[in-house]
């Protein structure tokens, strides 16, 4: 059941575009629950000076991994979309390291769902960035 | 009283041009995109030309959300750091040959970001503008809209807060 829920999210994952330009890979999902993380690449630096990751990449990232945790939830949605979601970047992801991202959805109603998301690099007790987001629930009539 | 001769326009434009293709190029993440700046003056557009690699839902098609966020994000923070520039610019202070990547004007950094979606993004170019709503010596807001083919229904809208370099570093 788990594994077959993994490899349909993944594939999910895998159809999107931009989150396969971006090379996001899909490690775990649950219920309501996704994991998805990001290998460090120079061409997604934002600030040349420190090699640091640009924000906007790691805000594609928590989108996509909201999305996904919206997708999992038990009420069964049949698609959703970002309604507003902000990012609030704690420290910059140290250089080289990869980024992995954790969201959930935290109340879910017939038409929106409510999701927290958290990323990290390698030093998992410093967040590097946490967001909250609505995504709209659409429902299969 | 004479005034010292203005300097032919095209020693201004070329100056100015420079600097602004300084700032976009050093940034490898807008070049991954392919984010483009128009100029007019002082005022900046944002265009984020389409390319297959933006879809978020292929079977809508609409463009992901997150590469509109990026291209918002790039849209405050080069205008943030374009005002920034401007002054030493106009007056001679700043030579744009030697705003080489390797050493440009530190970047102001994103403290939180807050996109709204307003409708899906259409399969084709997309538009920006942003707006320093306030901008102090260490903290700036700055709100963003983005559309595609009417200027006035957006499609896209962000505010966000940045952490202004310090001056001089």
């Amino acid at each position: 059941m788990t594994e077959q829920r993994t490899r349909i999210a993944r594939q999910f994952i895998e159809a999107i575009p931009h989150a396969r330009a971006l090379g996001m890979q899909l490690d775990a999902v649950g219920d309501g629950v996704a994991e998805l993380s990001m290998a460090y690449d120079e061409r997604f630096i934002g600030d040349p000076s420190t090699g640091v990751i640009h924000g906007g990449a790691v805000f594609a990232l928590m989108d996509t991994c909201c999305g996904a945790a919206v997708m999992n939830h038990a009420t069964g949605a049949a698609g959703t979309a970002t309604l507003d979601l902000r990012i609030d970047y704690m420290r910059p992801a140290t250089p080289g390291q990869r980024i992995r991202t954790r969201a959930e959805c935290y109340h879910v109603t017939r038409t929106v769902a409510f999701v927290r998301a958290t990323a990290t690099d390698d030093d998992d007790a410093r967040p590097v960035a946490t967001a909250s987001a609505a995504f709209t629930v659409e429902r299969a009539t | 009283m004479t005034r010292p001769k203005p300097e032919p326009v095209q020693v201004i434009k070329q100056r100015r041009d420079a600097a602004l293709h300084a700032l976009v190029n050093g940034v490898p993440y807008i070049q991954f995109l392919g984010v483009e700046f128009d100029r007019r003056g002082d005022e900046l557009t944002a265009i984020l030309p389409y390319a297959d690699k933006l879809i978020g839902n292929p079977i809508l098609p609409a463009l992901h959300g997150g590469g509109t966020a990026a291209f918002l994000e790039i849209t405050a923070i080069i205008e943030l750091a374009w005002a920034a520039l401007w002054e030493d610019m106009e007056a001679g202070r700043l030579d744009p040959a030697t705003l080489h990547p390797s050493h440009l004007p530190r970047l102001p950094k994103t403290i939180d970001f807050t996109v709204d979606y307003l409708r899906s993004g259409l399969p084709r170019d997309a538009y920006a503008r942003a707006r320093i709503n306030r901008s102090g010596r260490r903290y700036a807001s700055v709100h963003v809209e983005a559309w595609q083919d009417n200027r006035s229904r957006l499609f896209a809208q962000a505010t966000g807060h940045f952490l202004m370099p310090e001056r001089g570093a």
